[in-house]
């Protein structure tokens, strides 16, 4: 007998490309945002070590709205009211505005934690030598204190990944999205999101492999 | 030369130097001794201008150390230091460690620095350790390394807060000799330290620092031998 649906068919080839796609605009949107938010955040992270307590009038409470506002909020909030200041931002620049954002105030305090995490005396060594603060800050404190919060850093660069799923409220078409896209047409929901989490699993084990191999290489 | 004239220095209300007068001659060797919290370590910091004085000033070769238009880094650069914590930059190797401040500092080319570092590690006994990271040495070792990494700056001058102290017992000697060999090259030293032996044998003068007062300063003998002030008595009497 043959099938006599036509609206819903099988999973069929094309659809893992339709998935491939999807998953390249995964790891595109993340790419951006966490490379973005991290130099941001490093920035904000500074300030909040060395603003003292202007910073903690200023940016530091900012950070802490964007910290705190589930991150599905945010998106709906900034998508819908953006136009409204002027801002006709479509979903994919939305997600990588507020998926920045976010990224920075989570990697501001990381940041904050890896330049207090070189002790004064051994930036009074490198300032002795006659390094200049920012050269004290490029050649001693980043590489020092970088190492020591790289896996915080690696821990939010996952994290970022993987909700970035969430721009998909907004109609972008990534990973989920396109996910649920396949669930209504094939009613096969354990098979596509099988394959879905393949694709996450492939996008971030690569990074926990580098970056554990990183860690280990520094270690000695 | 280091030209120190009425030098005071709080923290907060903490008056911690009270008017400190003291010049050093070039290829002088000073040892300044005294007790915990008498303002030694914090006199070397005001030297190099790591901390900021409130009143009177220090000159290095003519340059006022705290005034407004001193190129600070340029000056640092004639005044080495090692600290207690020998701070061994642990993500570089030893040659990058002191191969560093050349390079990003005195815009030395890669080559010239390297060659500058190897060249120091050797003078402090640690040529065969070019390319070992700092976790792998001792502490005596990092200690010397620390001083290597300071002498590649080639400075006129270098001040030592306590560069024994924080060593094991059985460390320490290397240190002190590497110290004693700079002294007898003509380095000129300010040298804050516990070790009484090496205050009394390396030293041309010993200044005895007492709650932020100089005390006394003379030859090592006149400090060891025949103290003229009381605490100083009273000082040498504990420590030996
Ligand atoms: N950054 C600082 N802030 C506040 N007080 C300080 C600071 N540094 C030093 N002091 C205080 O200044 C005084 C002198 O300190 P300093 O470190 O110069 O003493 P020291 O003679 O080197 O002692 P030690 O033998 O223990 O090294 C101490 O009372 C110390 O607590
Ligand atoms: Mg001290």
């Amino acid at each position: 007998m043959e099938p006599t649906i036509s609206f819903f068919s099988g999973f069929a080839p094309k659809d893992l490309l339709f998935l491939g796609e999807a998953a390249v605009r995964t790891m595109w949107i993340s790419v951006l945002s966490i490379s973005i938010g991290t130099v941001l955040g490093v920035i904000f992270g500074w300030i909040l070590y060395e603003g003292k307590w202007a910073a903690a009038l200023t940016v530091a409470p900012i950070l802490d709205v964007f910290r705190s506002v589930p991150l599905i909020i945010q998106l709906v909030l900034f998508y819908n009211f953006a136009p409204i200041i002027g801002l006709n931002l479509d979903p994919f620049a939305s997600g990588v505005v507020i998926l920045t954002i976010y990224t920075a105030s989570l990697v501001a305090s990381v940041a904050r934690g890896g330049i207090e995490a070189v002790d004064a005396p051994m930036r009074r060594a490198a300032r002795s030598l006659g390094m200049s603060y920012w050269q004290d800050l490029r050649y001693v404190v980043l590489p020092i204190g970088g190492r020591a919060v790289f896996p915080a850093w690696v821990g939010v660069a996952l994290g970022v990944m993987k909700d970035s799923a969430l721009v998909s409220v907004l109609g972008y078409v990534e990973l989920l999205k396109a996910s649920q896209i396949l669930i209504t047409r094939t009613q096969e929901p354990f098979l596509i999101l099988s394959i879905a989490g393949a694709f996450y699993f492939a996008l971030s084990y690569p990074i926990s492999r580098y970056a554990a191999s990183l860690e280990r290489k520094w270690a000695q | 030369m280091i030209e120190i004239h009425d030098l005071h220095k709080y923290f907060g209300s903490l008056h911690v130097l009270k008017g400190i007068d003291l010049n050093v001659e070039k290829g002088e060797v000073l040892s300044v001794i005294g007790a915990s919290g008498s303002g030694k370590s914090t006199l070397l910091y005001c030297i190099n201008g790591l901390e900021p004085v409130q009143q009177g000033k220090v000159v290095v070769d003519g340059t006022d150390v705290h005034a407004k238009g001193t190129d600070i880094n340029k000056l640092r650069q004639q005044l080495g230091m090692v600290f207690q914590q020998w701070n061994s930059f642990p993500h570089l190797t030893a040659l990058e460690n002191v191969a560093l401040a050349p390079k990003i500092v005195k815009g030395k080319s890669k080559a010239e620095a390297r060659e500058i570092a190897a060249q120091q590690l050797k003078h402090v006994g640690l040529g065969d350790k070019l390319d070992v990271y700092p976790s792998a040495l001792s502490g005596g070792q990092q200690q010397r390394l620390a001083i290597a990494r300071a002498l590649a700056m080639e400075p006129e001058y270098m001040l030592f807060d306590e560069a024994t102290s924080a060593l094991d017992p059985e460390l320490v000697g290397e240190v002190l000799e590497t110290m004693r060999m700079l002294a007898e090259e003509g380095m000129t030293m300010i040298c804050v330290t516990h070790e009484m032996g090496f205050a009394r044998d390396v030293s041309d003068r010993v200044a005895f620092f007492h709650q932020g007062v100089m005390e006394e300063i003379g030859p090592p003998e006149q400090i060891f031998g025949n103290p003229q002030s009381e605490h100083t008595q009273k000082f040498l009497a504990n420590v030996r």
